[in-house]
């Protein structure tokens, strides 16, 4: 029931900023979050996605802008009158209270029949897959177990929204990416709208519908996964999310620049001719050809010819730096499928020609993306 | 563009302000309702002592005029005004004419000629409503006019007029025997630091580095002085070294009455406090430093001066200054042993009991008040500093055992136990011989407190009233309070003001506590007069004297738990006290009772605060061995104060089993 007038969206924040004495956490934050819809927001330490995330369940109040949920504005409402449920990075289970009890805790003393709680607990807990553990305290429990008794707890009363403050980054690496599926699951599962927090790029990329990305208390971007990675609105996002190449040119034309030598091709950047730009392109958008039998001895459209440095196996794909007259002093690096490897007998020292797509190829003015 | 200009451009619109919850209404008003607690019990009553202190009274001459008649009758002669007179006279200089808030001055000395035959007669005229005066026990106040007779004129005296100042404090500067004091108080609570601090460290160091064996045990005696009050060691050291004292040779012909028995006493009852803390420094120091310096050779001499005792610096600091803070505030010892040295403690209650000079003892009070405010603010630094270095990460020290060096350290604590055991021993045998030290038959005539004065048997059951009211009610305020303070959200400057409220109790000496509520609930005006005399003044005085220990031990178990429990209630819509009572209580229980069985020893032993507000209905068992000592009835007194200890022992067991079965119902969640 979103109100049409306040912008839509189950979840509506506007013009939101948070002060610490002189220090503003938050800068004019307004987002629009849709009803089911699984955003994260994702940012280095320190830029305000905790602060963002309390704000919203009301735990630590913005300084001023407004918050509506389902229609309502929540902005100044004390967080028992908020309709969530939240995950904490430490889980704050209560260390006392047995599982069971941890998970019926919000269930009990509001009128709800014993029979009925119990029935939805052990409903809750075959949901997370510890039908078992009942009975067990959490100290008894792995990490990733206790993580997911958090979870139980935080949607045992069907919250409108779920809240989740780098649920994962306590964990290792393996148990981390065997729960990112399973919280997704659930979430799809349960159709419940999730805020997630997180540092986590690759997190973020894996398991939300839209991205929120955040520097310095403000946002940088919000889009799909996809949207962020390959259409980066600025450098700090570009850089941020994924890995990138990042030189430095100036811009020539309106979709051209100029990088060591050579004039390439690129996308709109609305910059002046000669401004100093970074030019950013990634590492696999890097397309190898067979260099002609007869040697370009200059570039020609966006291929360049170039000389391949040492190449490092990764597992899935070959990485290297790619150095030539024509780049100048600028080294590119790139990665290329093992296929590629194979077909073109891509080797140290060979020379060969590498496209730089236009499409893939931006440029930013420089002295930003901090 | 600096912080705070970017600061003014920004949030452009109205700044939010928070809907309170039930929860946040009911927290706050609690706190509030604990604030008003602190501040009747602590800030009003300092108030009205400090007021007191500094209020002076003064014969103001100028008030008053007088007509003197002829012998017929006929007032002739106008008006003059007595301080005319007075310069007219050159009678009273101006120091005579400041006074006590009491003080009445007779009239007829400003008149050479006066009889109280003549048939001459005296017209007083006041100058205003302050002016007072009072004819017999009937007062007057200005400006009517009073005619009086020869006769009736001897009976006329005027009052004094109230104002604040320094007068007080220069009459108590000019007074030697009072100011004495503060000498004698420095002195003796400096030469017990040092001394207290170098026993009690040798023995941490004992505990703490040495492989030698009996440790646990060594740590119980070392404790056990907590468990009796101050002036117990004041009784033993009569019967040791006092004029029939069985080693009275040992002093070479000195009196144990005075600096050296108050050296001594107070040796013992401040070794377990500065024990424990030093020990706690000891043991939180980093094992990798020792490490370090073995491996650079460092001689163990040097080891110890430049790693030993910078790693326990705080510690030392912090004990030096506890230390000095109980023996420059404790009455009961010096009380018992000092004889005619003067401390301030004492001169306190000698200027309230004895003198009935309650003005006098407010500015003894302010007095004393000095070095233990200083001392106290000194500690609360350093302890912040060890604090610090308690977060840091450290290894713990794994002493490797040393022939020569265990048996140097067992030597040494065996001496120390020695000493304490000596003092309680000598008390308990005082008290079961006929009469020490002509008859030393068993009998248990010194049991029989009911024909002593001093309370009796009574005092004994009204300590134990007293103990485990103040340790079930204390506890549930200090911990509830310290909750509130801690997990409440927004209200920034209460809890400021709650926290500090908390923190000022372990600055206020017993004795000031105590003479601050005689003038706050012995007013008449004062609602809560009716308190006055009951238990429940010496309840909530206790409460009050050990707040601020109780609230840090509550305050520390708290931030032990995680900082979201609260968030995390509520988004479940959980009333606060249900996670309160569920949680928080179950989770920090080990620390409750920590406070209770604080709570408890401490009402037990304490006589400072309770000596000026206890009742003939509430006498108290420590307070008893005060009286009974006074009345020469020490072998009693010991006997009560042996009551005591026992009592505390046995609180401790209860205490101790209490806390394993907790731990142990508790280990299924508490294992990691
Ligand atoms: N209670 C507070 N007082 C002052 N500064 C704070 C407080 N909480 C957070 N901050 C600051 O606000 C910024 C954002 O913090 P936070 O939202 O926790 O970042 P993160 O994105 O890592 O979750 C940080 O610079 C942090 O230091
Ligand atoms: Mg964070």
């Amino acid at each position: 029931m979103g109100n049409p007038a306040q912008g839509g969206g189950y979840l509506g924040i506007r013009n939101l900023y948070k002060a610490f004495g002189d220090f503003y956490a938050l800068k004019d934050i307004s987002l629009d979050i849709n009803q089911g819809e699984f955003v994260c927001f994702l940012g280095p330490s320190g830029c305000g996605k905790t602060t963002l995330l309390r704000a919203i369940a009301g735990l630590d109040l913005q300084t001023s802008g407004t918050i509506r949920q389902d229609g309502n504005d929540i902005s100044n409402l004390p967080p028992t009158e908020r309709d969530f449920g939240i995950v904490f990075q430490s889980y704050a289970l209560f260390p006392n209270l047995s599982v069971e009890k941890n998970i019926a805790f919000g269930l009990e003393n509001i009128g709800m029949a014993r029979d009925a709680i119990s029935a939805r607990v052990r409903e809750l807990l075959d949901l997370i897959g510890l039908p078992e553990q009942a009975k067990k305290y959490p100290a008894q429990l792995s990490g990733g177990q206790q993580q997911r008794v958090a979870l139980a707890r935080a949607i045992a009363m069907s919250p409108g929204l779920l809240l989740l403050d780098e649920p994962l980054s306590a964990l290792d690496a393996k148990v981390r990416v065997h729960l990112r599926h399973e919280v997704k699951e659930l979430q799809r599962k349960l159709g419940v709208t999730t805020i997630m927090v997180t540092h986590d790029q690759e997190e973020a990329l894996a398991m939300a519908d839209r991205i929120v990305v955040m520097n310095h208390g403000m946002i940088e971007q919000i889009g799909e996964p996809t949207e962020v990675y390959r259409e980066p609105e600025n450098l700090f996002v570009a850089d941020f999310i994924g890995e990138m190449n990042k030189l430095p040119g100036e811009a020539a034309g309106r979709d051209s620049c100029k990088l060591g030598g050579l004039t390439l091709n690129c996308r709109e950047h609305g910059l002046a001719k000669g401004a100093k730009a970074i030019v950013a392109l990634r590492p696999e958008d890097v397309i190898p050809h067979e260099m002609p039998a007869r040697k370009p001895r200059a570039a020609s459209g966006n291929s360049v010819p170039v000389t391949i440095g040492d190449m490092e196996f990764l597992g899935s794909f070959w990485r290297t730096t790619l150095t030539g007259g024509a780049l100048g002093d600028v080294e590119l690096t790139a990665q290329f499928s093992i296929n590629a490897v194979r077909r073109l007998s891509l080797k140290a020292g060979k020379d060969i020609l590498v496209e730089l797509p236009a499409d893939r190829l931006r440029a930013f003015p420089a002295g930003s993306g901090q | 563009m600096s912080m705070s200009a970017e600061a003014k451009l920004l949030h452009p619109g109205p700044t939010v302000k928070a809907r309170m919850s039930r929860d946040d209404w009911v927290m706050r008003g609690y706190m509030i309702a604990i604030g008003i607690y602190l501040i009747v019990a602590l800030a009003l009553p300092l108030y009205a002592m400090l007021s007191k202190a500094f209020e002076t009274s003064r014969f103001d001459l100028a008030q008053f005029q007088v007509q003197v008649s002829d012998e017929a009758g006929n007032f002739n002669a106008g008006p003059v005004r007595l301080d005319e007179i007075n310069a007219g006279l050159g009678k009273l200089p101006p120091s005579d004419l400041e006074t006590s808030a009491d003080g009445r001055l007779d009239l007829t000395q400003f008149f050479p000629d006066f009889s109280f035959r003549s048939p001459v007669k005296y017209r007083l005229i006041p100058s205003g409503g302050d002016a007072v005066y009072l004819v017999g026990s009937e007062r007057f106040t200005g400006p009517e006019a009073g005619e009086f007779d020869s006769n009736t004129f001897r009976k006329v005296v005027i009052r004094p007029v109230q104002d604040f100042g320094l007068a007080n404090f220069r009459t108590y500067f000019s007074t030697p025997a009072l100011f004495q004091s503060i000498q004698n108080s420095l002195l003796i609570s400096v030469i017990s630091t040092v001394i207290t601090v170098t026993l009690a460290f040798g023995f941490a160091y004992a505990l703490c580095r040495s492989c030698m064996p009996f440790k646990g045990a060594f740590r119980m005696i070392a404790m056990a002085p907590i468990l009796v009050p101050s002036l117990l060691p004041g009784i033993a050291l009569v019967y040791m070294f006092g004029n029939q004292g069985f080693m009275k040779e040992l002093l070479l012909g000195e009196s144990v009455y005075g600096p050296i028995g108050i050296v001594i006493g107070s040796v013992f009852f401040t070794f377990p406090h500065a024990m424990i803390i030093i020990l706690i420094a000891l043991s939180i120091s980093d094992a990798r430093l020792y490490e370090a310096a073995t491996a650079l050779r460092a001689s163990k001499w040097r080891t110890f001066w430049t790693v030993t005792i910078p790693g326990a610096r705080y510690g030392l600091i912090s004990a030096a200054f506890v230390v000095f803070n109980l023996v420059i505030t404790d009455f009961g010892l010096p009380k018992v042993i000092g004889g005619q040295y003067n401390m301030l403690a004492v001169d306190i209650y000698k200027q309230v009991i004895g003198q009935q000079n309650f003005q006098m003892g407010a500015v003894v009070s302010v007095v004393l008040l000095m070095p233990a405010l200083i001392a106290y603010i000194v500690d609360r630094q350093v302890q912040k500093k060890q604090v610090a270095l308690l977060s840091a990460r450290s290894v713990v020290y794994q002493p490797k055992p040393s022939a020569r060096f265990d048996w140097l350290c067992l030597g040494y604590c065996m001496l120390v136990a020695l000493f304490i055991l000596t003092i309680l021993g000598v008390c308990q045998f005082a008290a079961l011989v006929k009469f020490w030290p002509y008859d030393l038959s068993f009998s248990l005539k010194n049991y029989d407190f009911d024909r002593m004065d001093g309370g009796g048997w009574e005092a004994y059951r009204n300590s134990i009233e007293m103990a485990l009211l103040t340790a079930f009610i204390g506890t549930t305020i200090i911990f509830t309070g310290a909750y509130m303070v801690e997990k409440s959200r927004g209200f920034e400057s209460g809890r400021a003001l709650f926290q500090f409220l908390a923190m000022l109790p372990m600055a206020i000496p017993g004795m000031v506590l105590g003479l601050a509520y005689i003038f706050f609930f012995n007013d008449p005006d004062n609602p809560l007069h009716f308190i006055y005399g009951t238990m429940a003044i010496l309840v909530i005085c206790t409460i009050t004297h050990f707040y601020t220990v109780s609230h840090l031990t509550a305050i520390t178990a708290l931030k032990q738990i995680d900082g979201e429990f609260e968030s995390v209630a509520a988004s479940l819509k959980q009333p606060f006290w249900r996670l309160f009572g569920k949680v928080t209580v179950p989770v920090c229980l080990p620390a409750i009772l920590d406070i209770a069985i604080y709570m408890f020893v401490n009402a037990m032993t304490t006589v400072s605060a309770v000596v000026f507000l206890y009742s003939t209905k509430t006498a108290l068992a420590s307070v008893a061995v005060l009286n009974m000592d006074d009345a020469g009835d020490i072998a009693p007194a010991a006997a009560m104060g042996m009551m005591i200890f026992y009592t505390n022992v046995a609180a401790r067991l209860a205490h101790a089993g209490l806390s394993r079965y907790v731990l142990s119902r508790t280990q299924g969640w508490r294992l990691r």
